[in-house]
């Protein structure tokens, strides 16, 4: 089974960067908090979303809309218009969390492709398949908490396909049931598109420390010589039992390209790159070495090897140079 | 003031893992108080394995026939196919509602006769979702923790009369769920071979800032505020049909006999929360309900 591979695109350069290294979609967001990517200075606009569009579908590329927050009744009417603005442009599929945006979505716009973004925490085929008689979704993407055996047992049971997350950064919660950002900052994924924001991030130079805090809560500190994180609040240290440590999760991205093989045999659809907030230059590369992968899994399923050089620029692009499986194998539980 | 003696009480499940005897001493406790629903059952590890699901159904009986309502919550984190297997019993209890912390739960809940309540994890955040849940059955929502006021009452607008609202209104605020369990990480134990850990932790385990705040507490795959949200800390200014208190080890009747005084008119949210303060050893928050960082008082 061909397995596709989904990149993401913060910007046109990005696009055009993961259209012209082989990616079988792209991902992207509009310019403001009906997606999980609400960074300033990120995203498209309807003109470039539309030349974003035109320049991928040109070289045989789909584009999937990202609509994955959660409205509010007073914002109701900015999701409604993606929506609208989505279809219009022709995007392939939108990939959407909230059930009214599906709702509304399946119901004016019927022709137009669904997909369940992670941030729907649907993690059982059950779960799938509510938004699968409700909406009609043709894909769901899964959380980045189940095991090699439970995703399995899910594309088993499923009624569409699925798509998984392969490389970049780590949520370590179920997304869409995290809150710790808004509970910090007052802004989270689900409700404001971004964790963590950037605007409540002050870095300070004490004698000996550099301190990192989000709106006043210290998430870390740096002894000379240690190399500084941006402070995700998960990502921090953190005081349990009297030891200071990752006590949530360690500064590392997922990279599950050695389980290619696997996720392909047991019937993938499509793997996702996760970094629509990353360089055009980072998305190019990844880009690169995740066809390539896919190209020679596709020649020799059985011979697949990851390629030492692939897995060490993976590594050096990676959050904190350290790489992970995540939920995929047990023991990092 | 909104409150009126039409307001319920409701005590949430208990979130941590008590001993078998601990639960049940908790739940007789709590038969003579003045809280109206009960929700009962394990929300965050389907390993808590202290009562059976037998055990919870004869509970259910007998705080039943004390007069309470009794709705049975399922598990927010559906994993192994075993879950599923126990989530579908749970559904088909035949006695009980159910409180849907997942949309598996809601997938096998719909258009059951009994109907269902929507937890705090459904992600309703708007009147669309709202309604249409409430055409599959949902007779209850429960708001999700980092919703305002002014979100609750603009849902509440384009509301079915037939659905009642829920707010978490006492206790240590449900934020995230993982795969993992931080309460075996601390421990340096594997998932897999987590000995029942979380057992030591009846109120979780806290984790403090580097430089010596109390900031959020690890609770097996659960992470909850460190502060207690406490919806009294003013007055809440909107109609809530269902105020939620949630479990704890300690200061529990103290605490629905404030919320019932509330409610009778016999007491201000501002006496309330002064009185409370002593039940609340890691302070007190209300930020979401007005719109700010959920951990701001």
């Amino acid at each position: 089974m061909k397995l596709d591979l989904v990149c993401p695109a913060g910007n046109l350069p990005s696009l055009k960067a993961a259209v012209d290294g082989g990616a079988n979609a792209v991902y992207i967001g509009f310019r403001d908090d009906t997606n999980a990517r609400h960074f300033a200075g990120l995203n498209f606009n309807r003109e470039r979303a539309r030349q974003g569009i035109e320049y991928a579908h040109a070289r045989g590329c789909q584009v999937f809309l990202a609509l994955n927050t959660y409205p509010q009744p007073a914002t109701w009417p900015r999701w409604q218009g993606a929506v609208d603005q989505g279809a219009e442009l022709g995007v392939d599929a939108l990939i959407g969390a909230d059930i009214g945006v599906l709702d509304y979505a399946s119901r004016q716009w019927p022709h137009l492709r669904l997909h369940l973004s992670v941030q729907a925490s649907a993690t059982s085929a059950e779960a799938i398949r509510f938004y699968y008689e409700h909406f009609g979704i043709r894909r769901a993407v899964l959380p980045r908490v189940l095991s090699m055996t439970q995703i399995r047992r899910v594309i088993q049971d499923s009624p569409v396909a699925i798509e998984v997350f392969g490389y970049g950064s780590l949520c370590v919660m179920v997304e869409g049931r995290c809150l710790l950002s808004s509970y910090v900052t007052g802004q989270s994924p689900n409700s404001f598109g971004a964790c963590s924001p950037a605007v409540f991030v002050r870095w300070k130079q004490t004698p000996g420390a550099l301190e990192s805090r989000l709106n006043g809560v210290l998430i870390d500190r740096y002894g000379d010589g240690e190399n500084a994180g941006y402070p995700t609040l998960c990502k921090g240290r953190f005081k349990v039992r009297g030891e200071i440590g990752y006590a949530i999760e360690e500064p590392v991205s997922l990279n599950t390209l050695e389980l290619l093989p696997e996720l392909a045999a047991m019937g993938v659809a499509a793997v996702k790159i996760e970094g629509r907030q990353r360089s055009p230059a980072y998305v190019r590369r990844v880009t690169r070495i995740w066809r390539a992968a896919l190209d020679a899994l596709a020649r020799d399923p059985h011979g697949f090897k990851a390629r030492e050089e692939w897995m060490d620029v993976l590594k050096s692009l990676s959050e904190g140079a350290q790489t992970t499986y995540g939920a995929y194998h047990r023991p990092w539980l | 003031m909104s409150a009126t003696p039409a307001t319920k009480l409701s005590l949430g499940p208990v979130l941590y893992y008590w001993p078998r005897q601990t639960l049940l001493d908790f739940y007789a406790d709590l038969a003579d108080t003045p809280v109206d629903i009960i929700y009962l059952g394990e929300t965050v590890c389907a390993k808590r394995r202290s009562l059976k699901p037998a055990d919870w159904l004869a509970l259910g009986r007998e705080l039943q026939a004390a007069g309470k309502e009794v709705v049975l919550s399922s598990l927010a984190l559906i994993e192994a196919g075993s879950e599923i297997g126990i989530l579908r019993r749970l559904c088909e209890n035949g006695e009980f509602a159910v409180e849907a912390n997942d949309m598996a739960a809601v997938q096998m809940l719909e258009q059951h006769a009994t109907g269902f309540v929507a937890g705090a994890s459904l992600n309703i955040y708007n009147h669309h979702t709202l309604q249409l849940l409430a055409a599959g059955g949902m007779f209850r929502w429960v708001m999700p923790v980092e919703l305002s006021q002014q979100a609750f009452q603009d849902i509440c607008a384009e509301k079915p009369a037939r659905v009642q609202s829920e707010v978490f209104a006492f206790g240590r605020l449900p934020l995230a769920w993982s795969a993992r369990c931080f309460t075996a990480r601390a421990r340096q134990l594997p998932k897999d071979n987590c000995r029942q850990c979380c057992l030591e932790d009846p109120a979780g385990l806290m984790l403090s800032t580097r430089d010596g705040q109390d900031f959020l507490v690890l609770n097996g795959i659960q992470t909850q505020s460190a502060r207690t949200f406490n919806l009294l800390n003013r007055e809440p200014g909107a109609a809530i049909d269902i105020l939620r208190i949630s479990a704890q080890r300690t200061h529990m009747q103290t605490i629905i006999r404030h919320f019932d005084a509330w409610r009778r008119g016999s007491m201000d949210a501002c006496t309330v929360a002064a009185e409370l303060t002593g039940t609340m050893p890691g302070g007190t928050c209300d930020g979401y309900w007005r719109g700010q960082a959920g951990m701001l008082e």
